[in-house]
């Protein structure tokens, strides 16, 4: 038994731990590209890590670790397809390139970029089902774990497997390719790729239920995809503007929850914020070119985002400017949610009232959220509207399931009385 | 045992598989007896282009295909609790009408939803033919 404080032992936890985050995708793409087995090469990646667990710790760190799992992988492969012959189930002519079982170089293992794209775009090809894809390309791209990825999208690891499962079915037996479109059709994925991406965030950033205000590591791993794609197509536009806004606000992540509580904009330690990445995110919005649809959609969130940043305290806030910025996406758009925070904005431009104005006729539309009412209250009591204050934070306790968020509520519903 | 061959450009290693195009109307398009002569000329045409684009294409084959006549025209066997029935119509009363099909044989997904794309106006399902090896 291998003690924990055994030197060697750490390093070659430390090289796995490392080679699993630098690597996985890239060695996976690679299994992909030159087996067409993806059901197989992911098995087998999975087991040549657990192998590397097992023997570098007393055997030593290979000089070239990503080789070493490629070479064991592809053995492993090789051999599920002789299992699967033997077996009888399929006949395949397998047919190696030679030299394939070589294992690709250090070198080599940097500049995979193009296996790496091809498979993020198979993972959001649209022939698959749209809650599989960013899912199956955190998976397989990252190597997120299922459970990770379960929490992620809120649902039971079992559900989650299942999905991921037949997804990969899906693109094995539908013989879905690994490829990589060209001109509008690769730009019409990226798009799609983009919008899984952004949605896999979210649903860290702003979990809609369960304990955690936050899940700040596995938006982290939707940023890390998107810093891949934007590796891979540094020309792609959308990805650029996805890219610099998800950086921009995930650089507020420490600062958003203190004690376990919600922090809300105006109230975060700034100091907090993570200024380094928010200038990264801040060059690249600028850097998007106006556009129409989707883009303009990223480009004018990533601007909002940059007003935030440029003011040193909440005071120093332009709120007429950010006003301006969401009266234009909302024009673009047409979204409720848009106007909810357009209304928040000119709350704090022109004063409550102004706000709680244009809260008018989105109840149909988010009924079922609880934000409408939470903002709605927050102006009404700045408005000096106690009554509709207390019956508005009611209603959106009714609606929260996010328990970081109901302790907010509950707080500030006491302060009325 | 496993056949070894070496490629030197693994594209051209292709397992090739099969798939069934299904082609069914009233979606854009119309039924056929509605559409005017210069309409039905053109999804001729169209036809007959997507079997020139299946001819062209590397690792293409087209293995059949047939229009169908309507649904009114379809006949259901079903078997429940060991018992064959035999119903006039098809199996459900899609929207989408069955009008006809494709076997063909393809390297993969995306060669056979680019080459749907020089089709009439169908809505097209496509499903990969079971491998019984």
């Amino acid at each position: 038994m291998t003690s924990k404080s055994d030197p060697s032992s750490t390093w070659a936890d430390q090289a796995i731990a490392e080679t699993y985050r630098a690597d996985w995708g890239r060695l996976l793409s690679l299994l992909v590209a030159r087996t067409r087995r993806l059901d197989l090469a992911e098995d087998a990646l999975g087991e040549a890590f657990a192998r590397a667990s097992a023997q570098w710790s007393t055997a030593g760190v290979p000089a070239n670790p990503g080789g070493w799992l490629y070479t064991t992988a592809f053995r492993l492969v090789l051999g599920g397809l002789r299992a699967e012959a033997i077996g009888g189930r399929k006949a395949p002519l397998l047919a190696i390139g030679s030299g394939w079982a070589q294992p690709p170089s250090v070198d080599h293992l940097d500049d995979l970029d193009d296996e790496r794209l091809a498979l993020v775009l198979l993972c959001c090809h649209p022939a698959l089902a749209p809650e599989a894809r960013s899912a199956l390309a955190l998976r397989l791209v990252i190597g997120t774990t299922t459970e990770e990825i379960a929490r992620l999208f809120l649902v039971s690891r079992a559900t989650m497997a299942a999905r991921i499962t037949r997804a990969k079915k899906k693109i094995v037996t539908a013989g879905i390719p690994l490829s990589s479109p060209v001109d509008d059709e690769l730009r019409a994925r990226l798009v799609d790729v983009c919008r899984t991406i952004y949605l896999a965030f979210t649903a860290g950033y702003a979990p809609g239920q369960g304990p955690d205000l936050l899940r700040a590591d596995l938006a982290g791993e939707a940023v890390e995809l998107v810093a891949v794609l934007h590796r891979l197509a540094p020309e792609a536009p959308e990805v650029r503007a996805l890219y610099g806004l998800l950086v921009l606000q995930h650089a507020r992540r420490d600062a958003r929850v203190r004690h376990g509580q919600l922090v809300t904009l105006a109230e975060q330690d700034r100091s907090l914020w993570h200024r380094e990445e928010q200038r990264v995110g801040m060059e690249l919005v600028a850097t998007v070119p106006s556009g129409q649809g989707y883009l303009e959609e990223l480009r004018l969130q990533g601007l909002i985002a940059v007003e935030h940043v440029r003011a040193l305290t909440a005071d120093d806030t332009d709120w007429g400017e950010i006003s301006a910025l969401y009266a234009q996406l909302e024009t673009l758009t047409g979204s409720a949610v848009v106007r909810l925070n357009r209304a928040v904005a000119v709350a704090e431009a022109e004063g409550a009232q102004a706000g709680l104005a244009l809260l008018h006729g989105l109840d149909e539309v988010l009924a079922n959220s609880h934000r409408l009412p939470a903002v709605r209250a927050d102006l009404a009591r700045r408005a000096g509207n106690i009554d509709l204050a207390r019956t508005s934070y009611q209603l959106a306790l009714d609606l929260c399931g996010n328990e970081v968020e109901r302790d907010y509520l509950t707080r500030r519903l006491d302060t009325l009385s | 045992m496993l056949l070894l061959a070496t490629v030197a450009d693994h594209n051209r290693w292709r397992i090739t598989m099969k798939y069934f195009v299904l082609l069914a109307g009233d979606g854009e398009l119309g039924p056929w007896d509605q559409l005017t002569p210069d309409e039905q000329q053109t999804v001729l045409e169209q036809f007959g282009g997507f079997d020139a684009a299946c001819e062209e294409k590397a690792g293409v084959g087209l293995l059949g295909g047939e229009a169908l006549e309507g649904g009114a025209m379809a006949t259901t066997l079903r078997t429940r609790g060991g018992e064959l029935t035999i119903t006039d119509g098809p199996f459900a009363e899609a929207t989408e009408q069955i009008g006809g099909y494709y076997l063909i044989e393809a390297p993969d997904l995306d060669t056979i939803t680019g080459l749907c794309r020089s089709l009439p106006a169908y809505d097209i399902e496509i499903r990969p033919v079971v491998d019984m090896g």
